[in-house]
């Protein structure tokens, strides 16, 4: 009997939590009592969790950053903002992708972070017609799916890849470069440019896995140290790249590490601790936050407590586009994607002109080298030339 | 079929008390009653099961069913190639008893097989049709379950768990690695299954996932009639024999060598059939879905649901699917933060509350059951 | 494949092989321990080691360390590392006598079929693994650098670094007193007692459900340990890094002959060594393939490991 009582409140306690977490769905009842272009919707759609979440999550802070204060300036909840999380994975960005499109009040999205998810679920916003920027997939094959709903607010690879090569071969001056990636796309896409561009001083090359899959890089390590390289291309985010240039430092290794925008992140200090990371070069499609003079940087600590991380300008400035649309009165999806045709933005990253194809107008792409200084943080170094 | 007469249960001693439990519950009822009864109470929850991308229109209990954070066909979807994972692999573990961790392998054999032959990404350059590149992917998959079964058929248990799972995981790098797969840049442009309506617009879009759900569906229940008449063959009594004792069903002439090949291979092709599926819907993919936790999952699902029975195995590959979802987009009630990052965590605790009071799965296999009953009897005070 | 660069760097790959394989030894103890007392892969491991590793940082938090704190002095550094160390040991151990109580002892209880404890340790596992990543916010956690690694020993191009020496004779002591207490002591008789035949070790007299319960704590010291010296080695730790590390501690527990001690210790150093090797010739991304390839090979040939099955068969 106690056996069977005991069945009986395990199963009432597995119902209970289905039908308790069912009871207090999270209500998306937005006022419609919004005057003027207000009771509209922006959403983000990329990776709040999962392995990837901490890329995702600091382009999400930026593109919320942006909303909050384009609320308080309104004085009220004008613009809501939609959170959909694709786990930055393929298998399930299409899945979300569908919930998202059917929320009619959404009149553009911040995302997809990653080109792999991009590809799974572009599509699905392309049949929608709902206008979508992207801050980070840099995969060049994506603007030629002839998709009017695609958005690139970053340079792809073709055009990062020379500038960090150059700035390698010029600045650094380094006759002996490695150069390894972490296989993904985007990384292995960059690696690859790079290695064109560098030729003959490309003294070895490795790959490793990716992000959150491998945590020992001693083989890596040995073989750069081994090369006699002076100089270190890595292909990949800032987790990974941290934890090799912690690992070369302890392997007594002098030379300096290069990285794309995917490392240009404070959490690459955070792996390999301030003193490690401190003279590690990171190019990025991007102009340096200060120059365009507004408080972003600031702000943005403030408002999440951590510092701004990889892309999260570029999402802010992605937000703030469509709410100046919103303000231009583009409350529909197709009048947004027409404004965004024409658009000339000049935001806190970057100026953003857009060709027929979504990519950056390329007399606007600007690509800057950053360095890491003794306190962790990225500051700029210099313009490189990006051909 | 051979089901002319009903199951063991329908000798109940006339002693015993005939309460509800004693004579089978739901499964004795039905087991009872006329085979034609039976027949149209099947079609019934087969309607039923095609009717559920529409359930949230059902007043109060529908609106508690469907997902929030995710398009509910496509959660739909998404349950139904995880039913068919746990449906094959149910014959591997279930069936047979041959424990797999790397189960995933199969699924991504089929589905990259599927990719090679038709993505215009591919270094094959056939771009053949989906439907076209099914029979070879399934093909493939068959023959690798074999290659994988071979070799390890002389280990046992946990060995031959340990295998399996380096098998998915060797797969898994190679298909990050090489360049003919492609490993993170993916295959794009996959063909959606044929077909279109009268105006000329696909049945098989990229907007609404209840066609591939319906298709899902469809494959599902073939794939059922397929398992259950296996079980229930020579085939499925040599499963069991090599389930209970490997030894005595070798002495007693079961040819062991050949049935575990057999369960390998069936549970190879059920899981390309799923493969097949996600890469029909999916129309892009890539490296990252095959990792080692999705097999992982399927198995918890299998023995949550009732390894060793069907509908068991159906209804845990469909809670493992559908619970993360369900959690989408749902706020707690004490911190008001959405609980989707809690998703995993939650459900971890689910699946230990759920073998804590159901230790032989949700749907236990009726022989399973009574075997422990038996092993509860034997324990002794502690 | 890159056989000059293999051999060119054969001494520092073997080095910081061994080094990896000391901690993967380590942490492979509590698989090959549960499992030669309860035939049962306890795939909760992977967090008994992760909580661990986030123990040990939570002390040094206490003091004010992070990765960006200059390297304190000797004296200092013992302190550190003791205290480190035992927090580690503390909070595995407890993981795993909670894991024991929480997931396998209301199973066996019921006399539950195998297949079941295996399914509530992966519930565990991420249930533990996923409210680490929700805290954390997934990212990544620095460790302070309490051993800056200076070469000790340079042979060739070969540089052996105060911190590597430190992880492997850490990891030989520990297995060395290990070793001694499974075949000397009284609760070692107990446990061997058990892991060979439970019934008659019980009507012996050994009190089965408390061996267990010293067989998961055992485990989880040992996990404790090989999390400090992980911390140290790579410098950072986040909520997933159990589980990777589980696979390839799993996989290190089989190679040697899952359930036998020293099969463990064979199995982490040789695979530690051999994914470096792997590395080195066919490129880093091979590394986890190759050990998996390695594994299926030994198997074929010997289908209990390379030392075979042997808690019981352990001779005083």
């Amino acid at each position: 009997m106690r056996q069977v009582l005991a069945r009986a409140i395990g199963g009432l306690a597995v119902i209970g939590l289905v039908a308790g977490a069912a009871a207090c769905n999270s209500s998306s009842s937005s006022d419609d009592s919004a005057s003027g272009n207000c009771g509209y919707k922006l959403a983000f759609f990329g990776a709040l969790t999962g392995s990837a979440a901490n890329l995702g999550v600091n382009i999400e802070q930026g593109f919320e950053l942006a909303i909050k204060q384009y609320n308080a300036k309104k004085g009220s909840e004008c613009i809501t903002v939609g959170k959909f999380d694709s786990q930055g994975e393929p298998a399930v960005a299409p899945g979300v992708a569908r919930n998202l499109v059917a929320d009619k009040k959404i009149l553009g999205i911040v995302g997809p972070p990653f080109s792999g998810e991009s590809e799974a679920a572009d599509p699905i916003f392309e049949e929608a017609g709902i206008p979508a920027i992207t801050p980070s997939a840099t995969r060049v094959s994506l603007s030629a799916n002839g998709w009017k709903t695609f958005h690139r607010a970053v340079a792809n690879d073709d055009a990062q890849g020379p500038a960090a090569a150059n700035y390698i071969k010029d600045v650094l001056k380094a006759q002996k470069v490695f150069v390894a990636d972490d296989q993904s796309a985007y990384g292995a896409g960059l690696a690859d440019v790079v290695k064109k561009t560098l030729g003959s001083s490309v003294v070895a090359t490795d790959k490793t896995e990716a992000d959150g899959k491998q945590t020992d890089f001693s083989a890596v390590v040995q073989k750069v140290v081994s090369s006699g390289a002076t100089a270190m291309f890595y292909g990949g985010y800032y987790q990974n790249g941290g934890l090799i240039r912690k690992q070369l430092t302890a392997a007594n290794w002098k030379g300096v590490l290069v990285g794309g925008d995917g490392m240009k992140d404070p959490g690459l200090a955070k792996a390999a601790g301030n003193a490690a990371a401190a003279g590690t070069v990171v190019t990025c499609p991007c102009s340096p936050p200060e120059k365009a003079g507004g408080t972003f940087v600031a702000d943005y600590k403030k408002q999440w407590n951590v510092d701004a991380g990889t892309y999260s300008d570029v999402a802010f400035d992605a937000a703030n586009i469509f709410l100046a649309g919103i303000d231009a009165g583009n409350t529909t999806t197709e009048k947004m994607n027409t404004y965004l045709s024409t658009v000339n933005y000049t935001g806190i990253a970057n100026t953003y002109k857009w060709t027929a194809t979504g990519e950056l107008d390329p007399d606007s792409i600007k690509v800057w080298a950053f360095k890491f200084d003794a306190s962790g943080n990225t500051v700029a170094d210099q313009e490189v030339k990006t051909s | 079929m051979t089901t002319t007469e009903s199951p063991a249960t329908g000798a109940v001693p006339e002693a015993e008390k005939k309460n509800w439990r004693t004579s089978g519950g739901v499964r004795g009822w039905f087991g009872r009653q006329h085979w034609a009864v039976r027949t149209a109470l099947s079609i019934v929850f087969a309607v039923l099961a095609f009717l559920l991308p529409y359930v949230g229109d059902v007043p109060v209990i529908g609106p508690q069913i469907v997902t929030q954070g995710i398009d509910w066909p496509s959660a739909l979807f998404n349950i139904s190639y995880y039913v068919l994972l746990a449906l094959g692999l149910n014959v591997v573990v279930g069936f047979a008893g041959l424990l797999d961790l790397g189960y995933v392998g199969f699924f991504a054999v089929g589905a990259y097989t599927v990719a090679m032959l038709t993505s215009p990404d591919s270094v094959l350059h056939t771009e053949w049709a989906w439907l076209a590149s099914i029979p070879i992917a399934l093909a493939i998959t068959m023959v690798s379950g074999l290659i994988l079964g071979w070799p390890t058929l002389r280990l046992r248990g946990d060995y031959l768990a340990i295998v399996t799972l380096g098998f998915a995981e060797i797969i898994r790098i190679f298909a990050t690695s090489s360049e003919t797969l492609r490993g993170d840049r993916g295959f794009s442009d996959i063909p959606h299954p044929p077909g279109s309506y009268a105006d000329g617009k696909p049945i098989f879009g990229v907007a609404d996932a209840t066609p591939y759900y319906w298709l899902g569906l469809s494959v599902i229940i073939l794939v059922i009639f397929g398992v259950r008449n296996l079980d229930r063959s020579r085939v499925g009594r040599s499963w069991l024999a090599i389930r209970e004792d490997e030894e005595a069903a070798e002495i007693m002439g079961v040819r062991t060598i050949k049935y575990k090949l057999w369960a390998f291979a069936i549970g190879a092709f059920i899981g390309g059939l799923g493969g097949v599926m996600f890469a029909g819907q999916q129309g892009f993919m890539n490296s990252q879905t095959f990792i080692l936790q999705f097999s992982i999952l399927v198995l918890a699902g299998v023995v949550m649901g009732g390894s060793g029975n069907i509908f068991g195995a159906i209804l845990g590959g469909a809670l493992i699917s559908y619970i993360p979802d369900r959690l989408r987009g749902i706020e707690d009630p004490i911190f008001h933060t959405d609980l989707f990052g809690f998703r995993f965590a939650i459900f971890g605790l689910v699946i230990i509350a759920i073998m804590i009071f159901r230790p032989q799965g949700i749907i236990p296999s009726r022989r399973r059951a009574m075997e422990l009953k038996d092993r509860e009897k034997e324990v002794a005070p502690q | 494949m890159n056989f000059s660069g293999l051999i060119q760097d054969f001494g520092p790959l073997t080095i910081t092989g061994l080094a990896q394989g000391a901690i993967i030894a380590l942490f492979a103890l509590g698989y090959t321990l549960v499992y030669g007392v309860l035939r049962l892969i306890n795939f909760a491991h992977s967090e008994v080691f992760l909580l661990g590793s986030y123990a040990c940082l939570i002390v040094w938090g206490l003091f004010g360390l992070d990765q960006n704190s200059a390297t304190p002095n000797v004296a200092a550094v013992l302190g550190y590392l003791l205290l480190g160390l035992l927090a580690a040991i503390v909070i595995s151990g407890l993981t795993a006598l909670g894991v024991e109580l929480v997931a396998y002892r209301p199973l066996r209880r019921r006399n539950a079929p195998p297949l079941a404890f295996l399914i509530t340790a992966i519930g565990a596992s991420l249930f533990i693994s996923e409210t680490v990543g929700v805290v954390t916010k997934r990212n990544i956690t620095g460790v302070p650098p309490l051993i800056r690694p200076t070469d000790v020993v340079v042979i060739g191009n070969m540089h052996v670094t105060n911190l590597q020496i430190l992880i492997i004779v850490l990891a030989l002591v520990a297995m060395f007193v290990l070793d001694r207490f499974i075949n000397r002591s009284r609760l070692g008789r107990g446990i061997r007692a058990v892991a060979q035949n439970p019934d008659s070790a019980a009507l012996m007299g050994v009190n089965k459900s408390r061996v267990i319960a010293l067989v998961f704590l055992i485990g989880g010291l040992m996990a404790g340990i090989a999390a400090v010296m992980y911390d140290l080695k790579i410098g950072v730790t986040r909520f997933d890094a159990g589980f990777l590390l589980g696979i390839e501690a799993f996989t290190a527990a089989v190679l040697g002959g899952i359930g036998n001690l020293r099969g463990a210790l064979l199995g982490g150093l040789l695979l530690g060594v051999l994914q470096n090797y792997a590395a080195g010739l066919f490129g880093t991304q091979w590394l986890h393939a190759a050990s998996f390839v390695l594994l299926v090979l030994i198997l074929l040939v010997r289908p209990t490991g390379l030392l075979g099955e042997s808690l019981g068969r352990a001779r005083a």
